[in-house]
């Protein structure tokens, strides 16, 4: 597989193959398609056990996946992809398995916004989510120069999380709006009431605009691989209605059909929904 | 209806208590014989010490199961309740210490007058009516939510069961009533705001645990779930227990909620009992 998302093949075979996936997608597109589409990407390093590679290895097999998916979820019409990459709880992990994932990350990220990569075929605008503190220097940097260098991208957009929990998510955003409430009453702003102004109680908006996922809607679809049924910490507060999808293919094994299906779950579920919305 | 095929950690028979339709008196189908009679065994497919500490339940389904039989919404839920009081024995007596039920969502107020007040009547009903079966079996009641939109005999109802279990201690039974996650994290950063503002705490301060303290849940000792069972075969949490849920084990049931018994709860345990808990780091 290549970084621009598409397969070493490109003989009468990709062609063919080609051809199905653009029926396949034409088929989906009767119903609705999800504007928003996260997965965690669970299982690199069992993929690396199963191959007899390194636990490096398995990463980066993980990494050429997430392109080929990339490149399947934006051709079928998703605006927003959000992956999981690196959880807060992973820095428990070994020293050298986090040292060797904050190496690949820069790796990763350089590849991305190389020329003819998937980020220039597809005008991705990239954000990372997170409590970006607490990585390591160089990768800060390298993620705050990918955001400047495709923030006029405007076709679509792919939201990388590292260094995130949702716990922290909320826990910095209840933050934020707490300021926010106490400088409303410092200045003497709030609601009239009974003849005194009475500041007005933090809203489900307030936390919501001060969220590091404000940028993007909620998700309407959640893949998660490897067979694990959790959410893990990812994106509690905006997963509410989301869709859950639960293949058992490890990440880098994870193909067309595992998306496909997640998303057709996602349309037979959708007319349900929108009549549980509208009693 | 084409029939997807779910992945098999969530792929699940019909329950067999779909084919009881015709069984019971009184034209009412309903799912369980006799629940409450004896004290259940733990079933020998599963490990004592593995049982989860805290088991949440979004009890979907009811309307569905009555409207395959031909009968209204409040059938279902009378169902449903049944099934309820079948899970909460069961708990009691296989060592599960804390349970959750989401009863009553903040969108459930969009449903038609009619089964609302149906279903607030149906609330105050059975709390009063179970305060026997609550002593016997141990069970200690909270209700979490936003308690100013209900009735006020409902209100009065649940304060006087929430005090009367007080001292009960075999099971807790936390009832999600008007409640969603949204709306618990809400009231959390509000209580935070206000004493913030009265300078008990300073914004600093503000973290995950003091985020935890806040939550309806914090009336529990064990206020996250290990197990999070939905039935009817629905794949999403639907606005419960969102912090909650964070390292929860998911499971989704195909059987309608007023068709889930001791079975569909062995399954449950028995997958949950065999799923390996990282929690974000390595097992080696």
């Amino acid at each position: 597989m290549n970084v621009d998302g598409t397969s070493y093949d490109q003989g009468l075979y990709g062609s063919l193959c080609e051809s199905m996936r653009k029926c396949i997608f034409k088929v989906l597109s009767v119903g609705p398609i999800p504007v928003h589409v996260a997965f965690i990407m669970d299982g690199n390093r069992r993929y690396a056990m199963k191959h007899r590679l390194s636990e490096g290895d398995g990463h980066k097999a993980g990494f050429m996946n997430l392109c080929h998916i990339l490149r399947h979820c934006y051709d079928m019409g998703v605006k927003y992809v959000t992956v999981y990459a690196f959880s807060i709880d992973n820095f428990k992990r070994r020293p050298e398995e986090v040292q060797g994932l904050m190496e690949l990350m820069v790796e990763s990220i350089t590849k991305l916004l190389e020329a003819e990569s998937i980020v220039e075929k597809y005008g991705i605008r990239l954000y990372f989510i997170g409590n970006l503190k607490l990585l390591h220097k160089d990768v800060r940097e390298t993620a705050e120069k990918a955001m400047k260098v495709t923030a006029d991208n405007k076709r679509v957009v792919l939201l990388v999380c590292v260094a995130y929990t949702s716990w922290d998510e909320m826990a910095n955003s209840m933050d934020k709006s707490c300021e926010e409430k106490l400088d409303e009453v410092r200045k003497g702003g709030g609601i009239q009431g009974n003849g005194e102004v009475i500041p007005r109680g933090v809203r489900v908006e307030d936390i919501e605009r001060n969220m590091y996922m404000s940028v993007a809607p909620e998700p309407d679809v959640m893949i998660r691989t490897s067979g694990e049924t959790r959410l893990s910490n990812f994106l509690l507060w905006q997963t509410g209605k989301t869709a859950l999808h639960c293949p058992r293919a490890l990440w880098p094994d994870l193909g067309l059909w595992d998306v496909v299906w997640g998303v057709v779950n996602y349309q037979r579920s959708y007319s349900y929904l929108r009549d549980q919305l509208h009693k | 209806m084409l029939r997807l095929s779910l992945p098999i950690s969530t792929r699940l028979s019909p329950s067999p208590r779909e084919k009881q339709d015709d069984a019971s008196p009184g034209g009412l189908p309903y799912a369980h014989s006799s629940p409450l009679a004896g004290k259940p065994r733990l079933p020998s497919l599963l490990l004592p010490g593995l049982m989860p500490r805290h088991v949440a339940v979004i009890m979907d389904g009811n309307a569905r199961w009555a409207l395959r039989r031909g009968l209204p919404p409040s059938a279902g839920h009378e169902a449903g309740v049944r099934s309820l009081r079948h899970l909460l024995h069961l708990c009691s007596h296989w060592g599960i210490p804390v349970l959750t039920v989401f009863a009553f969502s903040s969108d459930n107020w969009y449903r038609p007058k009619a089964e609302v007040d149906f279903l607030m009547s149906l609330f105050e009903r059975v709390i009063r009516t179970e305060l026997d079966n609550f002593a016997r079996d141990g069970v200690k009641i909270c209700v979490i939510g936003d308690s100013s939109k209900l009735p006020s005999s409902l209100q009065k109802a649940i304060a006087y069961a929430e005090e009367s279990t007080i001292r009960n201690s075999r099971v807790q039974l936390i009832v999600a009533i008007s409640y969603s996650g949204k709306y618990d994290i809400v009231q959390s950063c509000r209580s935070i705001a206000q004493k913030v503002k009265d300078g008990v705490l300073q914004v600093e301060d503000i973290d995950e645990k003091l985020v935890e303290q806040e939550l309806e849940t914090s009336c529990s000792k064990y206020p996250y779930p290990d197990l999070l069972i939905r039935t009817s075969g629905e794949l999403r949490v639907s606005n419960f227990l969102l912090w909650q849920l964070a390292y929860a084990e998911l499971f989704f049931a195909q059987a309608l909620w007023p068709d889930f018994g001791e079975a569909e709860l062995v399954e449950a345990l028995v997958s949950y009992q065999q799923r390996h808990r990282r929690y974000g780091t390595r097992s080696s």
